[in-house]
Formats: structure tokens, sequence, C-alpha cells
């Protein structure tokens, strides 16, 4: 059993509003720990739009997905949150009141008064690619994530993909596979140009083989795969034999563990909650973000920070009962401006 | 109003009106054409919205951009035909467009 993490707040998602949670948080003097699937900060922003324009954000009249997440961790500095990447928040279970004892898909076990939904669209997952027939050989002979290399030593492995996922772990699995073949639909990559250098030259160097197609089937038997049958872009096929297949199709959202807590949710899909707090039907478990839904909410980030600002207002009662919370504004609170490094 | 010819995997042929400076994947949605999902909403950031151009409309339509480059790569059965439909404004030009919707969408 591991130990626990105590703190004030347990935010599950990195993203903008989450990061702004920290510092509602923070300026009330609640430390927060967070916690995101992704091996980045920024949520939806930093993976879906990094170089999007956003023009809605209020007093910005131009950023983008990248640039608000930047923003935002200069903006919560002060407050020295925890972040915990690539992890995802499995189970809630009430222990206090409040009191409530979060666990991780790897393990890890926190203790907090407070807990704040942040999640979005759900968490980021490996998106399962369109090769019929697939399913079968999942976790068996298709893998869409490596958690332990030695997996692949001494195995014929077909690495599908033109992104940095595909590149790195090209990389990575070179020396320990028995043969790598990295395919992928065009001769031009979305990865960064100093992995696809470095690939060429593996290449060059007789090491590992590129080939252009697309996959349009899989052959083997009992999850087991002995081939892949690869489609040229002139319609003719050929065949790649392999131990193992990693497709690398890029990220979708999944909703996940989040419908299991235990709260009111509005059509499976999103967390009911009150509109003075964004508080869920669970005392001391608020949502803010995409992942909430009330009479009138819109899907914007600008909401999710002002739904930010009122959790941390009713949370301050669960992390400090019987203390009385002053309303301040950072403008003319040196109390409040000291916490930022400002005063 | 141009018109777009929108032809299903199994052959059947479906020919709507479009308005000029919406797109191919917005009239196909109006237009209740099967086929055609568009999951981001035509913010070219999934690959559900995918067409086959007829080839005697390629020259006209058009390459896919870089941009649309990245997301086929995450399309199915993609072929040099392929564009993201939400991508293509429809122009007076494009009277008579004939595209193609795959057997499914990624």
């Amino acid at each position: 059993m591991t130990e626990p993490i105590k703190s004030d707040v347990l935010i599950t998602g990195a993203g903008p509003c989450g990061l702004f949670a920290v510092f509602e948080l923070g300026l009330l003097d609640m430390k927060a720990h967070v916690v995101d699937i992704l091996d980045k900060i920024g949520g939806q922003c930093a993976e879906l739009y990094p170089e999007k324009p956003i023009y809605d954000i209020p007093g910005i009249p131009y950023i983008t997905g990248q640039g608000i997440c930047d923003a935002l961790m200069a903006q919560i500095k002060p407050f020295g949150a925890t972040f915990h990447l690539q992890e995802m928040v499995e189970t809630i279970e009430k222990i206090g009141d409040p009191l409530f004892r979060v666990k991780t898909d790897r393990g890890k076990v926190f203790e907090v008064k407070v807990v704040v939904v942040a999640a979005g669209g759900g968490s980021f997952q490996p998106k399962r690619p369109p090769i019929p027939g697939i399913e079968p050989y999942e976790n068996t002979s298709v893998f869409y994530s490596i958690r332990q290399l030695e997996t692949f030593r001494g195995k014929r492995l077909l690495i599908v993909g033109g992104g940095d996922s595909a590149l790195d772990w090209t990389l990575n699995l070179a020396p320990l596979a028995k043969h790598l073949t990295l395919l992928h639909r065009r001769s031009e990559f979305r990865a960064a140009p100093d992995s696809v250098n470095k690939m060429m030259a593996l290449v060059g160097e007789g090491k590992i083989d590129f080939v252009l197609g697309q996959v349009s089937a899989l052959q083997g038997e009992g999850g087991r795969i002995a081939k892949a049958i690869v489609k040229r872009n002139d319609g003719s096929t050929f065949e790649i034999a392999c131990d193992a297949l990693l497709p690398f199709f890029g990220l979708t959202m999944k909703l996940g563990p989040v419908a299991s807590w235990g709260m009111e949710m509005k059509g499976g899909e999103y967390i009911v909650v009150d509109t003075a707090a964004f508080e869920s039907s669970i005392p001391g478990i608020f949502a803010i973000g995409d992942i909430n839904w009330y009479p009138g909410k819109l899907k914007l980030i600008l909401s999710g920070f002002h739904e930010g600002a009122l959790m941390a207002q009713k949370a301050y009662h669960y992390v400090y009962p019987g203390k009385r919370l002053v309303f301040q504004y950072t403008t003319s609170s040196t109390r409040l401006q000291k916490k930022l490094g400002v005063a | 109003m141009p018109k777009i010819t929108y032809i299903d995997h199994e052959g059947t042929a479906r020919t709507v009106d479009s308005e000029i400076g919406s797109t191919v994947m917005e009239t196909a949605l109006k237009n209740g054409i099967p086929g055609i999902e568009a999951e981001c909403g035509g913010a070219c950031a999934c690959a559900t919205c995918h067409v086959y151009i007829d080839d005697g409309w390629r020259e006209i339509v058009g390459e896919p951009s870089p941009m649309e480059e990245d997301m086929l790569d995450f399309g199915f059965d993609v072929k040099p035909s392929s564009r993201l439909s939400c991508q293509i404004k429809v122009t007076a030009e494009l009277d008579g467009l004939i595209v193609r919707t795959p057997e499914r969408q990624a």
C-alpha cells in the first residue's frame, strides 16, 4: 500500500480550466495536485490546437492554444502546484466529511479534502486505426502504447504512423527489435525533422526499413499476428510479416472512469453541477470546464475560468472549516499581491 | 446554387444544391448525405469528412493543403484523390462536382 499524498485539493485534468483553478485556489491558500493522462500540460489546447488561434479569451484578441497554456503556467507559478503526468484518476472514495481517497492507474494515492474534476472531453487515449479486424489482436500483438521496452526485444516490429510518436518509438525500438519496418502513407512526416533525419540514417545503414502504404488487413490466428496486408497508392498490395504491430494514429478523448464516481450525470456524459459553486451531487467534488453541465452551460474556456473562481470560494470552507473568508481583489489587496510575489 | 453529387460506396448518387461560400462538408450535413461524419465540426482536426474527388474534377478542386495532409494520415483508405470535404469551399466553378464517400470514416 503506497503512502498517500496528502493535500488540500486534487484537480483531474491539466487543461486551461484545471490550470486556472490552481490560481483561484492558490489565492485562497489552498494547495493543489494536478493529475493528467498526457505527457504534457495543457489538455486539448496543447494536444489538439497548439498552433491554432483562439479569439475569445476575454482581454486577449488573439492567442494560440499553446500560448494560453504558457500564459496560465506563468500565472500559477507562485502557487507551486505539483503535476502528475501520464496518469489517470481511476477511483474516488469518500472516507471523511469531506475527505477523499483518490487512486490513479499508476497506483498513486491521494488524500484530499476537495476534488475538482476538470476533465474536459475526457482523457486522451490512443485512437484505434481504421484497420478492419484489428480488435482480436489488441494487447496480444497490437499495442497502442509502450510501457516496457523489453516486451519487444527480438521481435519483428511493424510501426505505423508519421508523427512524433511513431518516429520516437522507431528510434527507441530499432536497437532491440529483430527487424523493424516503419510504414507511412506518404513520404512527408508530421514528426520533428531531426527525428525524421535520424530515422532515414537508420534506413541508410540498413538497420530498419521504411515503406510507403496503408494497412488494409491483418492476418493471424488466436490474437497472434502473422502479417499485415498493405495497400500502395496505386491500389496494388503486398505483405509485411511481423510479430507485433504498433500503430500511432493520434489520440481521442474518452470519458473513462468519470462516469463511475457516483455523481449525477447528464446523458451519461456530463457532471451535473449547481451554478452557485459548480459542485456535483457529491459534496466536496466539483466539476469545471467542458465536463460539467448546468442550464445555459457553454463549452467555452472563459466559462471554465469563471466556474473555477466560484468553486474556490466554496472549496475554502471544506479546507478551512469555520475560518472566515474575506473577499479581496488582487488589485488592492497587499496580502494577495504578496502571495503572487508582486508586492 | 451549384449542384454537388455525392456517390456512396454502394454506388447510390445523391445530387443537392449548395450555397456559394459554404463547404462540401456543410452541404452534405445540411442535406442529410450519409457517409460523412465531420466529428470536429470542420476545423481540420479529424479525418471523418473524407471524400474522393471524381477524376474529372481533381484539377479544379485542387490538392490538399499541408494541414489537410497531416489529418489525412488518420483517414480510412486514403487515395491520391482524397480530400477533407470541410476544406473545399463551394464556388460557382464547382457546379456539377462529383465526390465519392469511402466505405467508412476513420
